[in-house]
């Protein structure tokens, strides 16, 4: 992605002494409060959107915690019932040679949510604190972030689907666990994270208001 | 730059880089010079497009919604379930708003989406002026596109047929199928919709 372009050169909308409607992209004297063309709310690149960044995150891993403590499933087959996590559920599928399912719910429930919750951190830490811009690398792991982490609501629809349709009476019957719910939001929550995040963010050099 | 009237200018929503917005040809796009986000993509007739397109997907998610959607049967007995009852899954005890959630993902955020583009697009399309608070409902579905997950909920159900395979046989409903092209069909849309060209309509109408 464009390695040797020369950012130095390319004027930002904020050194223009304008705000860019994240929305439609027309831009604005700074201090206007809405964009006259879409009506967005106008939003000026500002560390201080930070703190939203963090909130979601916190109570998103708040909610990863019995997520991963508490059933996802409990099934009922002839008499024995079986509770499975997260975790459990991986190592089961695994055991029955289910490589490739056992893969997907592991990247989907495990692998994703955690590395979605160090990657938001690090990204609200570099732009919070770093000497210089982050550049492409960090938009790049923003944009990685923002697709993939509505995906993990997989996991969500998975135990949808197997509770509705394995209700055979005393052959099989599946039941959704507590985890279920706080999976879905923990999936939510960092979803807001990520979506309060200011990409234009990375961008910014030096601080220039703070100093060093 | 300093002399481009400001309604020209167009800030990069991801990295803020100042660029000066003009008319582009059909099929040519323009990307941010730092980030390398698209920009603008205009396309020939993309409004009615998005429209046919839109309601295209609303009459699959009729169908994906009515229609059974997978049966399973093992040691003599069955049971059917359509998309309605995968989300009320959930519906006994204190787990019941992830029921009514797992219904706004997977068909009331996309209906919702579809009808706040036919709404907006529908008189553009045909050279009228937009209809009244067309900008909060066009801004609305913006905001609403990663919340609609119905492709993710294919792919689950994927994941859940694995799963099943050697407990029981399960046999795919027309729903599944609806489901699927509705997956198709919305990426085809989402491929026709160009942000600004769309604002840019919106205003000037
Ligand atoms: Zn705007
Ligand atoms: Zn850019």
């Amino acid at each position: 992605m464009g390695r040797n372009r020369t950012e130095l050169s390319v004027p930002t909308a904020r050194d223009a002494g304008l705000t860019g409607c994240t929305s439609c992209g027309r831009v604005w004297p700074m201090g206007t409060e809405h964009c006259g063309r879409c009506g967005a709310r106008l939003r000026p690149v500002d560390r201080s959107a930070l703190q939203a960044v963090w909130a979601w995150w916190a109570a998103g891993l708040i909610c990863y915690i019995p997520a991963n403590l508490y059933p996802m499933l409990r099934t009922a087959t002839l008499g024995h019932e079986q509770t499975n996590t997260i975790l459990g559920g991986v190592i089961e599928l695994f055991a029955h040679h289910n490589y490739l399912v056992a893969a997907i719910v592991f990247i989907a429930s495990v692998l994703i949510p955690v590395s979605k919750f160090i990657a938001i951190a690090y990204l609200a830490l570099a732009v919070g604190n770093e000497q210089r811009a982050g550049g492409h690398r960090h938009l790049l792991l923003y944009e990685i972030v923002e697709f993939i982490g509505r995906w993990s609501m997989i996991d969500v629809f998975v135990v949808a689907i197997l509770s509705a349709l394995v209700q055979l009476g005393a052959v099989a019957a599946i039941h959704p666990g507590p985890a279920a719910v706080s999976f879905a939001l923990s999936v939510a929550l960092t979803m807001l994270s990520a979506q309060s995040f200011d990409p234009r963010l990375i961008w910014r050099g030096p601080a220039r208001t703070e100093g060093p | 730059m300093n002399d481009t009237p400001i309604h020209e200018l167009m800030a990069c929503p991801k990295c803020d880089a100042l660029h000066r917005a003009r008319h582009l040809a059909p099929q040519e796009r323009a990307t941010c010079a730092r980030c390398g986000a698209l920009l603008i993509a205009p396309r020939v007739r993309s409004f009615l497009h998005v429209v046919a397109l839109s309601f295209t997907a609303m009459i699959l998610m009729v169908g994906a919604v009515f229609f059974p959607f997978l049966k399973i049967s093992t040691q003599g007995m069955s049971h059917a379930s359509s998309v309605f009852e995968v989300a009320m899954a959930f519906s006994e005890g204190w787990l019941a708003p992830l029921s009514f959630a797992v219904m706004a993902l997977i068909v009331g955020l996309p209906v919702l989406r579809f009808s706040a583009l036919i709404y907006t697009l529908w008189p553009l399309a045909n050279g009228r002026p937009a209809w009244p608070h067309a900008r909060r409902i066009f801004r609305l579905a913006d905001q609403l596109e990663p919340w609609s997950m119905a492709e993710i909920f294919v792919i689950g159900t994927g994941v859940a047929l694995v799963k099943l395979a050697g407990l029981a046989t399960v046999s795919l409903g027309p729903a599944f199928w609806a489901f699927g092209a509705l997956i198709i069909v919305t990426a085809l849309k989402n491929a026709f919709l160009s942000q600004w060209t769309i604002w840019d309509a919106i205003g000037q109408s």
